[in-house]
């Protein structure tokens, strides 16, 4: 047998099953908490698992207030439909959308919270920081001549530190590429000519977004990454989470992992989406009700009216960030919209799965979405929620929009729209998350104006070459990092001591409308002050000009 | 209208290493082999304009698999709060290193905790200028180890010199790292212990009883069994333990 198949064999062994065994969390009847009136941080030590709301909240359509946390053991109210697709699934076991997904790659009729499963993988993605390390692992573990389980599943994507002159971050780069060549992997998007990113054709960026517009992320997959925020890719009703280079390096010659089913948590949208509001302050709302440990080893599933409305990048946003609350990872059910973005870029069929009426779920939180207002998370957590009009006394030294959490396209539209015939007051780092977003900005427009131009017009610098760039600092010389005591508001995901570089900044995370009127004014600023919003919420594409 | 880049990039001093790998993947780009656990190979020396490094080797630098005699582990305690997330033990500008490299692994290590803000830690977990800390074991509140999935966390804290970690809660990523890496053992205690140890003080974790005393207070602290992630770090990580109990075949 060769080491591949020992693996396999080893990975029936009971001491395997019990080897991620961790924090055992025990599953709670349905608690039904109502959204919370306005931003306001819980007390701290009641965060853990139930996150009581203990200031009052008005029940929508009603005068009734209550002021004691209200929770409710009830049936869960019945949502959109049920249909599950997966002749695998038994009528009489109900599951989650995450369960289904998981029970469908380890080839069992129904899995539950608590259970370490062996599971098939569709697609492993790694990255110039991980990708090196991962690939020594694999040489050493299974052979310096071992070849990958599959060369059309391993997505390579460099992007974190790549416009510099560091020559470790070069080389690594490097690395990849000739294990690529060496392994004929069909997805390597490289980079050579870094004074002119244009030059390579294969470059796309940041490796999440890439992942999406490259067609790699399909409902029903399960797909890991040697990255945090490869939950990112649930907002396509798949399974996604980011893992070690160990993880990685075992996948590489096995194509399999042994993970535990998270236990689900609920969360539903409903009412209106405003006009003033994104993806980013609902998930910052979420963070800030829970903490940063409110999900750990659990899945954060999205469902509701305002969910179902919310564009594919927009949702990739929500469940970007479920890593900063602890969570495996996070998921929105494969609809039309799901349907609409990958046509075009993948030929590829896939499964589509829907959370069972009747599924279990850890907790369910609801929000009614219109009584929400735009949010930060101030230093130095991504739980340290307070209203953006809380902090309007705050004095700014730069604003940076960019990143997987805040570089899309879309994100870009929302800044420019605030933006438009004005002029910043502070330095505005724009960082475009991969090659086609850097393209949209030169060629979408708002008012017969492109975004490029409004940017450029604003006074702000940028747009840059396409990478995660600044918002995890990276090396000395990387655009836009923080290398002194400096203020920033940033439309990224993390807020820890030194994430942009120095441990003495100060990192505001917010939404692509906050940065940019933010921007305005040198101050935190609610965007509501500086532009007047519609009535109705306005998608990205319907702000720009049509084009053909 | 053509895309341009709209602002012009300034470029630092490269940062330079000795690094054997580096130095020669610049001269042979085709053949080089960057990792070092090559069977039989002891020692290169490089080509000119370098200063010759030899090689070393990871068992030179690392104690993975071999992280404790017995079952009392006893060493200082370095102490942290809550939510200690991946930038403050190891920032990220310091992820160009490669942990399969034994002279990057070695640097990492160095840059263990580095990231830990000064006015709230005075006291650093590796003293300026060292490879090495001192701290044997951590002890932690909440969620230790948020944020990314970089396993050059756990690795850069056994590189240091830990041994154990006793935590509260950990998060989730990381916890699978430490016993996936073999780095560090990832003790969770049942009470907060963060006021019940100061920095610099000697402790003993017990591995046969589960438990940790406070050696300057003689107070003793329950924590909750390792079950099957210990042998996993015992053996040396995931891959180890799936050799040495006889799952997968060793390498010849």
């Amino acid at each position: 047998m060769n080491t591949c198949q020992y693996i396999l064999a080893f990975s029936n062994n009971t001491f395997v099953s019990g080897l991620f065994y961790s924090v055992k969390k025990p599953l709670r009847n349905q608690d039904i908490l109502f959204g919370k009136r306005n931003g306001g941080s819980l007390l701290k030590n009641n965060r853990h698992a139930h996150g009581f709301s203990s200031s009052s909240v008005r029940i929508k359509g009603t005068n009734h207030s209550v002021f004691q946390p209200v929770t409710a053991t009830v049936a869960p109210p019945k949502s959109h439909r049920h249909v599950s697709t997966s002749l695998s699934n038994s009528v009489q076991q109900p599951m989650t959308l995450t369960e289904k997904i998981l029970s469908k790659a380890a080839n069992r009729p129904y899995v539950k919270p608590g259970e370490n499963i062996w599971v098939n993988v569709d697609v492993l993605m790694t990255h110039d920081v991980c990708g090196p390390g991962t690939i020594g692992i694999f040489k050493r573990e299974f052979g310096e001549n071992a070849k990958v389980w599959d060369p059309e599943k391993v997505v390579i994507i460099p992007d974190h530190y790549i416009f510099t002159a560091d020559q470790r971050a070069n080389r690594n780069v490097d690395i990849l590429r000739e294990f690529a060549r060496e392994q004929n992997i069909k997805y390597f998007y490289d980079i050579k000519d870094r004074q002119n990113f244009l030059n390579n054709p294969d470059y796309k960026g940041v490796c999440h977004i890439a992942l999406a517009q490259e067609g790699h992320t399909r409902p029903g997959e399960v797909l890991f990454g040697t990255d945090s925020h490869t939950c990112n890719a649930g907002a396509f009703g798949m399974f996604a989470t980011g893992i070690g280079n160990t993880d990685a390096g075992f996948i590489l010659g096995t194509g399999k992992l042994l993970i535990k089913v998270p236990a689900t948590m609920k969360f539903v949208f409903h009412g209106d989406m405003p006009d003033y509001l994104l993806a980013k302050d609902l998930i910052l709302q979420v963070i800030g009700d829970i903490s940063v440990s409110g999900a750990t080893y659990r899945t954060l599933e999205f469902s509701g009216d305002v969910i179902a409305q919310l564009s594919m990048e927009e949702r990739q946003t929500l469940c970007n960030m479920a890593i900063e609350a602890g969570g495996k990872n996070a998921v929105i059910p494969c609809d039309r919209t799901t349907r609409e973005y990958l046509k075009g870029k993948t030929q590829r069929s896939f499964e589509v799965f829907q959370t069972d009426s009747n599924a279990h779920f850890y907790s369910h939180r609801e929000y009614i979405t219109h009584h929400l207002e735009p949010v930060v998370a101030k230093p130095h957590s991504p739980d340290n929620r307070d209203l953006a009009k809380n902090c309007s006394s705050v004095k700014v030294d730069r604003v940076y929009i960019g990143s997987c959490t805040g570089g899309k396209t879309e994100d870009f539209i929302a800044a420019a729209r605030i933006l438009k015939d004005r002029q910043v007051k502070i330095p505005t780092f724009l960082v475009p998350a991969t090659r086609q977003v850097y393209d949209d900005i030169y060629r979408l427009s708002i008012g017969g104006q492109t975004l490029a131009h409004i940017f450029e017009q604003a006074g702000c610098i940028g747009p840059a070459p396409p990478s995660c760039a600044a918002c995890l600092g990276g090396p000395k010389d990387t655009f836009a990092r923080i290398n002194e005591p400096l203020v920033c508001v940033s439309t990224t995901n993390r807020n820890f001591p030194g994430r942009m570089g120095s441990k003495e900044g100060q990192v505001y995370l917010a939404s692509p409308y906050t940065a940019a009127a933010t921007a305005l004014t040198g101050f935190v600023t609610d965007p509501r002050q500086v532009y007047d919003f519609d009535k109705q919420h306005r998608s990205a594409y319907s702000l720009v000009d049509s084009f053909v | 209208m053509k895309p341009k880049l709209a602002f012009s990039m300034t470029l630092a001093i490269p940062f330079r290493i000795c690094t054997p790998q580096f130095i020669s993947y610049k001269c042979k780009p085709l053949s080089v082999v960057p990792f070092q656990n090559i069977p039989g190979l002891k020692r290169r020396t490089f080509h000119k304009g370098s200063t010759s490094c030899s090689a070393k080797q990871m068992d030179q630098v690392s104690k993975v698999g071999k992280k404790r005699n017995g079952d009392l582990l006893r060493g200082k305690v370095f102490v942290v709060g809550d939510n200690i997330d991946t930038d403050q033990i190891i920032p990220a500008e310091y992820l160009t290193l490669v942990p399969s490299v034994p002279e990057e692994y070695e640097k990492l290590g160095s840059y263990a905790l580095v990231g830990l803000p000064e006015k709230q830690y005075p006291i650093r977990f590796v003293e300026k200028d060292q490879l090495h800390t001192t701290y044997t074991i951590i002890v932690a509140g909440n969620n230790f180890g948020c944020g990314s999935s970089r396993e050059h966390a756990p690795i850069a804290l056994g590189a240091a010199g830990a041994v154990a970690v006793v935590a509260k809660s950990y998060a989730r990523i990381f916890f699978r790292n430490c016993s996936a890496t073999g780095e560090l053992y990832p003790w969770e205690s049942k009470e907060y212990l963060v006021n019940h140890f100061r920095t610099g003080e000697e402790a003993e974790i017990d591995f046969g009883r589960n438990v940790i005393r406070n050696l300057s207070s003689k107070k003793e602290f329950e924590l909750e069994p390792l079950g099957d992630v210990l042998p996993v770090v015992d053996a040396g990580g995931l891959f180890e333990y799936a050799r040495k109990s006889g799952m997968i075949p060793k390498q010849s």
